[in-house]
């Protein structure tokens, strides 16, 4: 058991290459302008980044910080905004509707994960097997993910539809009235989710795939040999061997799932999307966002916004380091029980 | 990871292989069952089934939405409802295609140079501040970009670039996904002897990378290209800020404005949608294979 360990995909980067040999070091033997070329040039060839990111990244990201403590409209400047303090961050703390799309958000963020999650591990195992038409099956479930949000969304907000969908067409035969999707909050979730499911699954599963190809095999072959059965190796020795590529996949998820836009805005439709129905049934905190920011031009307000969604996403990331943590020393104490009782 | 643990990752089955067809019990545990060609018959469909109710729609009349049973065989409208689509202003459609074609383009052709250079320089080149750097490049990765879009809209707003293409190209011309992703590559495909060679024959490292390097990164600029031009492609929030203005729209955009507009007229909507997405099936039906590799190396790697 102990090879795995060196096989297994880690998700941490950045921390390797410690001793390795440079080839393009500093000679004797060049002119001055090699030698100038071989000490500044990495920096100009790394510049681009830098220079784009500060202006475009950096920056937009401390001034959200600026703005966010004044009360700022469109057309205000740094000298005429008002500067209040954390006014707004209690005021949306204290507001119903920023709530609710805190709820719309974290519920549709859970609907989609998880089953897609657990869905593309399914898929990914039995991708693993040897099949006829590899490539074709892998390009099938990967189809969606090419598919734009927009074209998603168009397309979904047709099969729900509430007269004449194919999905309450279909759920007619077993006796389900119409529903009407976009009503109701949680019809609106199950949509939306189902949207992000079906883009998302088969790109995931091939991540799980390409993980689980790094599993050397004879670990398998000596459970079959101990009779283990394939169903309890998949989830006592496949799945806890994916765990890195697990967190990795669900931290993905977690910043793309707090983000959701796209879908929601385009399945909402009607008079007003950004505001996720009457009721505010799909509202998502980036929708409540550019509600502030494009049709109130609460400028400060709406990046007060961006402030609490960076700190929400930095909380969930945080949740789920902790979550892996005790995984891991769950696991760990398993692991010494085991060598215990042998 | 290091390098090596992901070759010995990628090759420790290749021996069980082998042995594999001797037989025995793990012999069956690898063959696929009916089962599993079921399963994934079924996700297949699943997945594929939307685009093809996307074209059946597009190919029919407006009638063909509400018939049960639904129709399942394309129709032969689909001139008649791209006409209409090209013909309807308030969608700007074909200007929304042409655009997103524009923006897509520069941005993968300028990602994929500043990634690779940048990625050679990390992976080969030694200079003070090489790990720091690349630290604070990975911490980037990490940040999510909605987060500056208020003071974005306002720059662009003052150096008169709103409503113009490039307030949607500029920002994202780099990518740290892109740089690691060439530093990965380049120290692992590119042998260091190569650049050794290339500084004897008293190359600058400027003519290192583009003659020795660069083509050593083929293989990963195709994947970083792909991906770079289908996520442009399909952005969305950024354009709806920055390109008010209906009559300039991307591709994307100019559909939002058609199923809002015009939600009844459903086959003009998904003669839309599939001239959408008919240029990113193109690419994936010709690099799928890499498209797949790309993404599996990347989570190996990542």
């Amino acid at each position: 058991m102990a090879v795995q360990s060196s096989t297994r995909p880690e998700v941490a980067p950045g921390q390797r290459r410690g001793g390795s040999q440079l080839p393009m070091e500093p000679q004797r033997s060049k002119g001055v302008l090699g030698r100038l070329d071989i000490k500044y040039s990495p920096y100009l060839y790394i510049a681009p980044f830098f220079v784009v990111f500060g202006i475009f990244g950096l920056w937009p990201l401390i001034y959200t910080l600026r703005m966010s403590l004044y009360d700022w409209d469109l057309g205000s400047t740094i000298e005429t905004a008002k500067f209040v303090g954390f006014d707004n961050f209690a005021m949306f703390l204290g507001d119903e509707d920023f709530w609710n799309s805190v709820v719309n958000t974290l519920a549709m963020f859970l609907m989609s994960t998880i089953p897609q999650l657990i869905l593309a591990l399914i898929l990914a195992n039995a991708l693993n097997k040897r099949l006829r038409g590899r490539t074709l099956l892998r390009m099938g479930v990967l189809i969606p993910n090419i598919t734009s949000v927009a074209a998603v969304a168009i397309v979904f907000t047709q099969l729900y539809n509430r007269d004449f969908g194919l999905i309450n067409w279909f759920l007619g035969f077993f006796g389900v009235e119409p529903i009407d999707w976009t009503a109701h909050s949680w019809s609106s979730w199950v949509a939306i989710s189902s949207m992000v499911d079906w883009r998302w699954t088969g790109y995931n599963a091939l991540i799980f795939l390409a993980a689980m190809q790094s599993i050397p095999r004879d670990i398998y072959e000596s459970a079959s040999i101990d009779g283990a059965s394939a169903w309890r190796q998949f989830w006592t020795m496949t799945v806890p061997m994916l765990r890195p590529t697990i967190i990795f996949v669900t931290i993905i998820s977690t910043i793309g799932g707090l983000q959701l836009y796209g879908e929601p805005l385009l399945f909402t439709g009607g008079g007003n999307p950004l505001l996720g129905g009457s009721d505010r049934q799909s509202q998502t905190v980036t929708m409540f966002l550019m509600e502030q920011f494009y049709m109130k031009f609460e400028l400060g307000r709406a990046a007060t916004v961006a402030w609490l969604l960076f700190i929400m996403i930095l909380i969930f990331s945080v949740i789920n380091f902790l979550f892996t943590r005790s995984l891991r020393s769950a696991d760990g104490k398993a692991k010494q029980r085991k060598a215990v009782k042998r | 990871m290091t390098s090596t643990a992901v070759r010995t990752g990628v090759t420790t089955p290749a021996p069980s292989r082998r042995r594999r067809r001797g037989g025995g019990a793990a012999e069956r545990l690898w063959q696929a069952s009916p089962l599993t060609y079921v399963t994934l018959l079924a996700a297949v469909a699943l997945s594929i089934f939307p685009l093809y109710y996307m074209f059946v729609i597009a190919t029919r009349t407006n009638d063909a939405i509400g018939q049960t049973p639904p129709p399942v065989t394309p129709g032969g409208e689909i001139g008649g409802n791209i006409d209409r689509l090209l013909g309807n202003e308030s969608a700007a459609f074909m200007t929304g295609l042409v655009n997103s074609a524009i923006v897509a383009t520069v941005i993968t052709v300028f990602v994929v140079f500043f990634s690779s250079l940048a990625g050679f320089a990390f992976a080969k080149l030694r200079f003070k501040g090489r790990n720091g750097l690349m630290l604070g490049i990975l911490i980037t990765m990490m940040v999510p970009t909605q987060l500056g879009i208020v003071p974005l809209y306002q720059m662009m707003y003052e150096w008169d670039l709103h409503n113009k293409l490039p307030s949607i190209i500029l920002p994202f011309l780099v990518s740290g996904f892109g740089v690691f992703m060439m530093r990965q590559y380049a120290s692992q495909a590119v042998p260091d002897e190569l650049i050794e060679a290339a500084r004897m024959d008293g190359c600058s490292t400027f003519r290192t990378y583009w003659n020795v390097v660069l083509p050593g990164l083929r293989p990963a600029i195709a994947v970083l290209g792909l991906f770079t031009f289908m996520e442009q492609w399909n952005s969305f929030l950024w354009p709806q800020i920055a390109l008010g203005d209906p009559t300039n729209p991307t591709v994307q955009l100019s559909l939002q404005r058609l199923s809002q507009g015009y939600y009844n007229d459903y086959s003009q909507v998904f003669a839309g949608t599939l001239l959408s997405v008919v240029p990113l099936l193109v690419i994936f039906i010709i690099f799928g294979r890499q498209i797949i590799g790309g993404i599996m190396e990347g989570a190996v790697k990542a």
